[in-house]
């Protein structure tokens, strides 16, 4: 590197990736940063959590750019001498400089893989690394070092600071400061005890996020939990796992049963006189008992059915005591919180939305799979970067966020930071995380249609709004996918969004109308071409399609013939084939092999 | 298992780091990698550790590896050395990687996803 004006702006990154931070990354950075203050060059250097570069072997690696000098096996002792020597005095420190990569050149690295390149993972820190059998690997990966730190070192008090200060926020839905809830129940007087609740009943259509970090990782959910345990003052915890989720209730069965055995749980944990116990309770699978007054219901044994609040559940929850109710992913933040400090995980995220959220990336995208990003992650980034864009390069028309209560966002918000607020601002919600991306051939009435026929299902039926309004929703909207809409549906569909919103007691029936009122709000013109036109735009709507056979384009190559289940297409070969619209049921079969076979003439069109 | 104190929970986390790494392969196993024949990838894998060798070689299943769509995948990760990872897999393939990659040392590069490790906070 050549010393010029030594004004030229410096970038020191040090390696993020997880070998490196088991390493001692993260002391490095400190130390850097440390010692940049003290040499005053901040102005000139920047310290940027790198990613990955493969040099596992040589971690933690620090790169000094202009100049691309490669730092390896750097300790906190050595930063020191690279602040001052490379830095200031603009020399490298050549004993602790590296070579080339590890014989690894031909590879692609997978920091240059767009699906990995802009996560950031904390709850899913041990993703793909750890048997979710063995606690011991869990344990070699800073498994259960917070636990003894907020048994010995801190009061109660202490831990529920240190989750306010992070700023997490509830990652079940409804985003409620977590710190300020723990506080609220560790204030609640229970002269016979209290509860923890771990919500894993996880009802959204489409995501997997709990499911997941319970099957790879159920200690991570252990530990939070024993943590906020000794927050609250609780000395029991249920967790609640729907029975369709078979491999993480037989995980974290067995996770809980070793931790015993490793004085992890139970009767005086660690040595330090704290009591606690976890139990799994197996729901049925009814979306409306991941409502926390309705879950306590079920564990109770009576039917999962929501309650008024207030009361609270932390003042008066399960079996009328004290209780506090957390979501997986939300349990999953709390022991790196509490071992690296609230600071450090509010450090990242917006203003009002810390930390990182973990998303279930769905639908009409060419990378599905479960991601996790700093709040405040782009719809753009999610979508594109991270999701690789639409499946088949079709045009993106929007994705569906929170599940069956959340909304539809267009794309004229793609550039939406996503966090709490901007969600909710665009008319819809976080919700537990739930993202599906939808193409241009997604019909937004059929979208909202199926939300409504799913929550129409799942309403537990107590209140009267709720239960026969979403009915009247989805018979409207019935009506309006089958050409059958009526002037007026839409004021009638808005008005009765309005009653079931306010007078539904709990969020199922507050939220229910969501899907309708936000395609309503940036798809108006869809409803409106099926009620006025009687055609459905992005052809899905079967009855206000027709499917045709283009004479002139027409092989007869008698594909289409084959494909159709029904007869209904038929001709000679080389003759221009016939569809008949009586017997046709509309499948599509014969339009994809027309469309993409290379024989056939594409002469099939829908309209 | 003796149940643990808090220092004794302390030193057994530094035994665990300072294990001795042995040659790792790693079969990503949550539901999705289930589903899409995740079972019948560890079986190769077991099939030929038996009939090629696994001295020094430790096989494990972990939850899901994230990217589900190019499930079933599998990380392996030599000492010294960044992990792998594999994607899009079947028996027949994973046998050649416990060949080459595992036991050889040489990664089996048209099968690779990506060399190196996720990022933390
Ligand atoms: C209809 C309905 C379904 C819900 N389903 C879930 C769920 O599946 N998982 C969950 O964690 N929270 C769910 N919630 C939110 C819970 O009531 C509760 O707010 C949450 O578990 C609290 O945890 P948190 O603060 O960590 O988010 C649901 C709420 C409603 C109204």
């Amino acid at each position: 590197m050549t010393k010029k004006s030594g004004r030229k702006q410096m970038t020191v990154s040090v390696c993020y990736g997880t070998c490196c931070v088991l390493n001692g990354a993260r002391e490095v950075k400190q130390a850097l940063e440390a010692s940049l203050g003290r040499h005053r060059v901040p102005g000139r250097v920047k310290v940027t959590g790198g990613r990955c570069n493969a040099y596992c072997n040589l971690g933690p690696v620090v790169t000094v750019e202009p100049g691309g000098t490669v730092y390896g096996k750097v300790t906190a002792g050595d930063v020191e001498e690279i602040v001052k020597k490379h830095l200031v005095g603009g020399k490298v420190v050549k004993r602790l400089t590296i070579g080339e990569k590890p014989g690894l050149d031909s590879l692609p690295s997978l920091s240059d893989i767009g699906f990995f390149k802009d996560q950031v993972l904390i709850a899913m820190r041990n993703r793909g690394r750890i048997d979710p059998d063995s606690i011991d690997d869990y344990i070699a990966n800073e498994g259960y070092l917070a636990l003894p730190k907020a048994l010995t070192e801190m009061k109660p008090e202490d831990i529920i600071d240190e989750v306010k200060k992070a700023g997490l926020r509830g990652r079940g839905g409804g985003g409620f400061p977590t710190g300020i809830k723990w506080g609220i129940c560790r204030k609640s007087p229970g002269p016979d005890g209290k509860y923890v609740i771990c919500n894993a009943d996880e009802g959204d259509p489409g995501a997997f996020m709990d499911r997941s970090l319970l099957e790879s990782d159920p200690h991570s959910v252990l530990e939070g939990m024993t943590i906020g345990a000794r927050a609250i003052g609780a000395d029991v915890g249920y967790i609640y796992v729907r029975e369709e989720y078979p491999l993480a209730l037989e995980r974290v069965t067995k996770a809980i049963e070793v931790a015993h055995e490793y004085g992890l749980l139970g009767e005086n944990i660690l040595g330090t006189g704290f009591n606690f116990e976890i139990n799994v309770v197996r729901g049925a699978g009814a979306f409306v008992c991941g409502e926390e007054t309705a879950l306590m219901a079920s564990i109770e044994g009576e039917q999962g059915r929501p309650r008024p609040r207030p009361p609270f559940p932390a003042e008066s929850g399960l079996w009328g005591k004290p209780t506090n109710v957390n979501n997986v992913e939300t349990w999953a933040n709390v022991a790196p919180i509490i071992l690296r400090g609230g600071d450090w995980y509010a450090s990242l995220g917006t203003e009002k939305s810390k930390g990182t959220k973990v998303f279930s990336l769905v639908g009409k995208i060419k990378n599905t799979g479960l991601i996790e990003v700093p709040m405040g992650t782009t719809l753009r980034q999610i979508i594109y970067d991270i999701g690789g864009g639409v499946l088949k390069d079709r045009e993106f028309k929007a994705v569906q966020s929170g599940g069956p209560s959340g909304g539809c966002i267009p794309t004229s918000l793609i550039d939406l930071p996503v966090d709490y607020e901007e969600l909710s601002k665009a008319g819809s919600i976080m919700g537990s995380g739930g993202l599906i991306v939808m193409d241009e051939d997604t019909c937004m009435v059929d979208v909202a249609h199926y939300f409504v026929a799913f929550l129409e299902e799942e309403s537990c039926g107590k209140c009267t709004p709720c239960r026969e309004g979403i009915r009247r929703m989805r018979e409207i909207l019935g009506r309006i996918v089958k050409g059958e809409g009526r002037r007026g549906d839409i004021d009638l569909l808005e008005s009765l969004a309005v009653t079931i919103k306010e007078a539904s007691l709990c969020g199922l029936g507050a939220t229910a109308p969501n899907p309708v009122l936000t395609t309503l709000k940036y798809f108006r013109d869809e409803y409106e071409a099926h009620i006025y036109k009687k055609r459905c735009p992005a052809k899905v709507c079967k009855a206000l399609i027709v499917y045709r056979v283009v004479a002139d384009k027409c092989t007869g190559c008698q594909r289409c013939v084959k494909a159709c289940p029904v007869g209904a297409l038929a001709g000679a070969r080389a003759q221009p084939h016939n569809l008949d619209q009586a017997k046709c049921i509309k499948c599509g079969a014969c339009y994809e092999v027309c469309k993409f076979d290379a024989i056939a003439g594409d002469a099939i069109y829908v309209e | 298992m003796q149940k643990l104190s808090a220092e004794k929970l302390q030193s057994h986390y530094r035994d665990l780091k300072n294990r001795k790494k042995s040659r790792l392969v790693i079969v990503h196993m949550g539901t999705c990698g289930i589903a899409s024949g995740s079972e019948g990838v560890l079986e190769a894998v077991l099939s030929a550790s038996e009939e090629l060798g696994k001295s020094g070689v430790t096989i494990k299943t972990t939850g899901c590896a994230g990217l589900c769509s190019r499930e079933p995948m599998m990380t392996v990760e030599l000492p010294g050395a960044p992990p792998v990872k594999y994607c899009d897999l079947d028996g027949a393939k994973a046998k050649q990687i416990y060949a080459e990659h595992v036991l050889g040392g040489k990664p089996v590069g048209k099968f690779v996803l990506g060399a190196g490790a996720e990022s933390l906070h």
